[in-house]
Order: C-alpha cells, then structure tokens, then sequence
C-alpha cells in the first residue's frame, strides 16, 4: 500500500501530468506564472485547496446523492478556497493583492473538480488526500517551470530577484515583453508537452482518424 | 464531515436514515442543507476571525504607501509610529478648505464617494471614475515649525484594465511634485505595472503641475510638449493605455474639478 501511495503522488508529476497530458488547468496557469512568486502562491493553494477538496469529498461520498453531487463538491471545493483566500489576505497581504481574482478562480479551476468528480467519489479519505496534493504539486511543477522562463526572459528576474538586468533598469537585458503576456504561456507550455511526449512516447495519443492510402485506378 | 453525519449519530432511526439510498428525495434534500450548512458556518467563522487581521493589513499598506510617496518611509521603523507625522484632514474639493464636518479617522473616501449624498456623478469624466465623493481625506506634512512642508493628495483614475488609486505628494507651494504613488491597480505586469517601477516614479520628482501664467501644463506623453520637459514626464514604453489613463488622471484632479481650489488656497497661505 505505502509503494502505491507514493506512486500515487509521484505519478500525476510527469506520467500523468494534469496540464500536460489531462491538458487541465490551462487558464489559471496562463494567468499566474508571469511572476515566480505570484505561480509559487498559486501552486501552493492549489495543492491543498485540490488536497483537501477530495479528502472532505471521499469521506462523504458514500452519502452523495447523484442527482446533486457537482453541487456539493463545488460547495466543498468553493468553501475551501474562500478560506485559502481569507488567509492570504490575513496573513500574506501582498501576495494577495498580486493574485487579487485568481484565487477566487481556483473554484473553476478543472484540476480540483477533476480529481473530487474521477478519484475521490470512488476511493477512501487518505487515498484521496494524496491524489490530490499529487495532482497539485503536478500543476505546480509545470506552473513553477513556466514561471522561471516568463520571468526570467521577460523580467529579466526570479522570484523578483533581478538576475538580467533591464534596459529600463539601466542594465544591458532587452526583455521579451511577449513573455509577460499570457499568450506565451501557451507556446511554453505547448513546448513542454512536446518534450514531455518526446521524453516518454506513452504519453502520445492515438491519431482519431486513418491516413487512406489512395489506390491506383 | 462524515463524523457529523456518522460516529455522533445515536443508533436507531438516524443510522437507518444513512442507510437509505443516497437518491432519495429525503436524503437529497438532508445532504445539500447539512452540506451548506457546515460549509457556511466554517466560512464565516474565517471570515469573522480574519477581519481585524485583514483591515490591518489594508490599512497598513495604504499607509506604507502614503509614507513612500513623502519620502519618509523607513522599513525598520513600525508605520504607524512613522505615520503619527502626518496631519491627516478631510478635504472639501469645492471649496478648497478643510471641513470639520466628519472625522478624519474614520473618514471613508470610497465610501463616500459611492453615497450619493456626498458624492456628485460626472458628466466630464476624463479619468473614468464615474462618481466623484465631494470629500476626500488629504494628508500633510509639516516642519517644525508648524508650516505646510508637503501635502500628499489621493487620487484615482481608469487606466487598460483597471482603476489605479494612488497618491501624488506636493511641496508647500502647491506646484512642484515631489512623487507620485499607486497603491492599487490591476494593470499588465511588465508594461501597464511599470507605473509601480521605481525608476519611472522617480521621474515625477520636481516636475512643476503649472507654469509661470498658472495653467496647467502637466502631461504624461511619448514626446515632450511645447511646455518643456519641466512639466513632462515620459510615458511608459508599450504600455500606451495606462499612460494616458494616468496623463488624464493626474489632469483631472489636478484641475477646476480636482484639488486646484486647495492649492490655490494653498499657494496663498491659507492652510
């Protein structure tokens, strides 16, 4: 049980990544990773937020009607993420004031409803708690690597730490304004699903259609 | 959760309950109200609980900020212990004199400016805000010797994205700035938000609002006007939006619906 668990976290990192092979979560990491900091916050929030949603949603799910169950994971997922968002204003007030809308936003993020609704309503508490904080922790590995190129080549900085420094700064870097706009984390992430299928050629999927080999009349 | 619904369940009629097929009607309605129910209370007990922690927060930044912006913001020293420096006073924008009508301490400008009664919907609205409040709190900042050393003004506007709240510091004369701050704006980070980089802010520092005839010549723009570079500062590269959304907004409160009335009264002593 123990190897499978740690399978179960490890996992969802790279063999079963939910933003480079579920393909989930695109927006938010669009959104959040033109600054280290800001991705590193979101990354954690999202790891409990996704942790914690399936642990409340597995210990109830035997009790879930049907008819209502999108209902009473999003009221679980979306009370979560309230109390994340009141602790961040309370306690980390400056970081909040950088990810303003986008924690509300972790409620729709695919991620945390993918894991209540695919694993948690059919699988124990403890079992559940893991694939989450697996599943965001696989979010936050592509959100911090997004974050390192965008801010590195469009800041010229990490984690706000100035590492090129700018022309705007006096120094000798040109910074990559496309970078910072969200478009980019699109190519990026395009290219890291790329390398990851070209690292492990599992992951690629099937074509959906046949090449017609054309007959000769 | 499930302990509420499970463990302190007394045996009998609530165990055959959780028993039933979670699709019944019954069940259905008991899981969404109980469901709501905790994730309610837990809700509102953080919210509770956090408040006073947050408005601290809120109210700490704002006053960083107000410090950063008069020059006088030292990290190691506490803000509040700093920010005893100011004279803080509510501001009649009509008039241009201080009224004793609300308390400065509690004085709301947002809110104020969103209740009809002490606010006033504009008509010409360069700076995008809609509703103007008729009172804002200004703050200042005086030598030893009693006298007027600079006054820091708030002030707001639509940029791209979002509104930009800040602040602009004036030297007793009421016409050349010594800085100028935003505190809260939503603007595209490394294009709009440069308006936060400190090299760019350095650049309002001794730049004259008016010129030698009184009128207003200040300007945010690409090239210098005719003017002179005395009452320019340059706009910020690929960000045009947000400059012209500060350019306005600096013009707006700075002119005959802005603060010009104060700083005429200012400029003649009267404060």
């Amino acid at each position: 049980m123990a190897h499978k668990r740690r399978e179960m976290l490890i996992d969802p990192l790279v063999d079963n990544n939910p933003i480079t092979l579920q393909v989930l979560g695109i927006c938010s990491a669009l959104a959040v990773t033109s600054s280290l900091q800001v991705a590193f916050v979101m990354s954690v929030a999202v790891t409990l937020v996704t942790g914690f949603s399936s642990m409340f949603i597995s210990m109830i799910r035997n009790q879930i009607p049907g008819s209502i169950r999108i209902i009473v994971q999003m009221v679980i997922i979306a009370s979560l993420v309230i109390l994340v968002d009141q602790m961040l204003k309370a306690y980390a007030f400056e970081i909040s004031k950088t990810l303003s809308v986008f924690v509300g936003l972790i409620i729709t993020n695919c991620i945390v409803m993918g894991r209540a609704e695919a694993f948690a309503m059919k699988n124990p508490p403890v079992a559940s708690f893991i694939d989450g904080v697996g599943n965001g922790l696989g979010y936050g590995l592509i959100l911090m690597m997004v974050g390192v190129i965008r801010e590195l080549f469009g800041a010229g900085s990490l984690f706000g730490i100035t590492i090129l420094e700018t022309v705007n700064n006096g120094g000798w870097y040109v910074p990559n304004g496309l970078l910072l706009l969200p478009p980019s984390a699109f190519f990026i992430i395009g290219l890291i699903i790329w390398a990851f299928r070209t690292w492990k050629p599992a992951q690629v999927e099937e074509r959906e259609y046949k090449i017609q080999v054309a007959e000769a009349h | 959760m499930s302990d509420d619904l499970k463990d302190d369940a007394p045996k009998g009629a609530i165990r055959r309950f959780l028993a039933a097929p979670p699709d019944s009607v019954g069940k259905t309605i008991f899981v969404a109200v109980s469901v709501c129910l905790v994730a309610s209370m837990i809700v509102s007990a953080a919210a509770v609980a956090l408040r006073p922690i947050q408005e601290v927060n809120a109210l700490k930044d704002k006053q960083i900020n107000i410090l950063q912006v008069a020059g006088i913001y030292d990290p190691n020293q506490d803000v509040l212990e700093s920010f005893a420096a100011f004279e803080p006073q509510v501001l009649e924008l009509a008039t241009g004199t201080f009224s004793d009508q609300f308390d400065p301490a509690t004085f709301d400008d947002r809110t104020a400016a969103d209740d009809p009664a002490t606010s006033v919907a504009l008509d010409n609205d360069p700076a995008g805000i809609v509703r103007q409040g008729k009172f804002v709190t200004v703050y200042l900042l005086r030598d030893d010797a009693g006298a007027v050393d600079k006054v820091i003004l708030p002030i707001h506007g639509y940029g791209l994205w979002s509104t930009l709240y800040g602040f602009i510091a004036l030297e007793e004369n009421g016409n050349d700035i010594f800085g100028l701050q935003f505190y809260q704006h939503a603007e595209t980070p490394g294009l709009g938000a440069e308006v936060d980089n400190p090299r760019w802010k350095s650049l309002w520092n001794g730049k004259k609002l008016a010129d030698a005839n009184g009128e207003l010549q200040i300007s945010v723009t690409k090239t210098a006007p005719a003017a002179g570079a005395d009452h320019h500062i340059d706009a910020l590269a690929g960000a045009t939006l947000t400059t012209v959304g500060v350019h306005n907004l600096v013009n707006f409160w700075m002119g005959e619906s802005g603060y010009k009335p104060f700083l005429d009264n200012l400029k003649a002593g009267g404060v």
